[in-house]
């Protein structure tokens, strides 16, 4: 127990903001995921087969492909980018990258085209006479899609969202090769000092099992809530 | 864009995907029986039984892959006692430390996998099976076990998909498999695009392959309506 105290003798207070960073990254990335989501969901139902071949060129590559690879993709082309796109505005210097931004940018990318599969099963199995009736009934555009479809999709994407949250809690443990300090990195790091990497992983793995069991507990609150009309 | 580059790296990233390849098919093998064992284990009526397979199926769902296979190589072999076992010729070997961790991870999932095919199994197909006097011995290896693995194909294809996206993390412990090597070129040549494109076509090019065999065998096995 000596080994999780706060303060200068143990790593309880370092894991502590290590866990922090680490529900910081997940929310971030899933907000990431939310906007491409918002991007590439109506592509995929889009009319248009130009536009269904871009959305399902995302959720295809991305979901095919290794989340470590991406990742790798971030790290080391990142910068490079950024810098790549600064030069055609005339700016040379060199520029780096945070790891909390290409982290969350690399897993809120993967989030993203999971999320883009969950919404995109949630319209569509959505009653074509709901759209319909709404309409018929003289609600304007806006208020067919917020009253009416959103909380109808909300209801039914809700239950498989909590499953893309599980796989970018998880992810996000893979951001550690990148230096960002998460539970990972930190117990790493303790593993590495202390020469106790059984205890430092293990209670790694406490942590990661909380943060999954907790917010399961609080996702199945808004499922309920969302729930109430059936 | 380098295409020389994309060109001379494709020989040495394909080398690696048999690496890659062989901890798939090792661990998917040897996890599938562990499923299924622990999926026999949650369909017991004992709770105590019963209990224990769901921790083992909620422990390894609710923690990352990287951790696991960290607990396994990095911790295990800090007990003194097992150093002297010859569960050190293992367990030294970050090998067979990254196919343990897979196959246990794997294991879990499938353990779900099967379990709720088992019990989607209509109780009137064994009632019967019963009533034509078959052992239940027979009953459960050919009327149960069958009818549960066409139900989890889909899922089961799912889970093979992402254990495959999994092996990549053997490259976290110093294994060259397809990742390990595409990490090793970009950081010896910055290149990362290029090699992100190669290595990504081929995991895409094996996750097609998988996709199209899935959809494959669940048509071959599909109930005749």
């Amino acid at each position: 127990m000596e080994l999780l105290a706060f303060g200068k003798t143990g790593w309880g207070d370092e894991l502590f903001y290590a866990t922090l960073m680490t529900i910081a990254v997940s929310i971030t990335a899933m907000l990431v995921g939310f906007f491409f989501a918002l991007i590439f969901t109506p592509l995929k139902l889009s009319k248009y087969k130009t536009l269904n071949l871009v959305g399902n060129f995302y959720t295809t590559v991305i979901r095919g492909v290794p989340e470590l690879l991406v990742i790798y993709l971030f790290f080391f082309g990142g910068s490079g980018a950024i810098m790549y796109v600064a030069s055609i505005f005339g700016y040379y210097e060199y520029i780096e990258i945070n790891a909390f931004i290409t982290g969350s940018m690399a897993i809120g990318i993967i989030s993203g085209a999971y999320s883009t599969e969950v919404f995109r099963g949630a319209i569509q199995s959505i009653d074509k006479g709901q759209f319909e009736a709404a309409k018929v009934l003289g609600i304007n555009k806006f208020g067919q899609f917020y009253k009416i479809i959103l909380p109808q999709i909300l209801r039914l994407a809700i239950p498989n969202l909590s499953n893309v949250w599980q796989i970018t809690l998880k992810d996000t443990s893979l951001i550690s090769v990148t230096g960002l300090v998460e539970i990972m990195r930190q117990s790493y790091i303790a593993a590495g000092s202390t020469r106790d990497p059984l205890f430092f992983y293990s209670f790694a793995a406490v942590l990661y099992l909380l943060l999954t069991y907790v917010s399961m507990k609080l996702i199945n609150k808004l499922e309920v809530r969302y729930n109430k009309g059936y | 864009m380098d295409f020389d580059l994309m060109i001379t790296s494709f020989p040495k990233l394909l080398g690696a995907t048999v690496v890659t390849l062989k901890l798939l098919s090792a661990s998917l093998f040897f996890g599938l029986l562990l499923g299924l064992f622990f999926a026999i284990l949650r369909l017991n009526k004992n709770i105590f039984i019963n209990k224990f397979a769901y921790s083992y199926s909620y422990i390894f769902r609710g923690t990352p892959l990287l951790v696991q296979i960290f607990i396994i190589y990095f911790g295990l072999g800090q007990i003194e006692y097992l150093r002297t076992t010859f569960l050190w010729v293992i367990l030294k070997e970050p090998y067979w430390c990254a196919i343990i961790a897979f196959t246990l991870n794997t294991g879990a999932y499938t353990s779900e996998i099967l379990r709720s095919a088992f019990q989607t199994i209509k109780p009137g197909i064994i009632e019967a099976g019963k009533s034509l006097g078959i052992s239940n011995k027979i009953i459960f290896y050919k009327i149960q076990i069958p009818i549960a693995i066409r139900q989890s194909l889909p899922a089961y294809g799912n889970e093979i998909i992402l254990m495959m996206k999994g092996t990549s993390l053997a490259s976290t412990v110093t294994l060259m498999d397809l990742t390990g090597v595409a990490k090793y070129i970009i950081s010896t040549t910055f290149k990362p695009i290029e090699v992100f494109i190669v290595a990504g076509g081929i995991y895409l090019f094996m996750t097609f392959i998988i996709h199209n065999v899935i959809k494959y065998l669940e048509k071959k096995y599909s109930f005749q309506q």
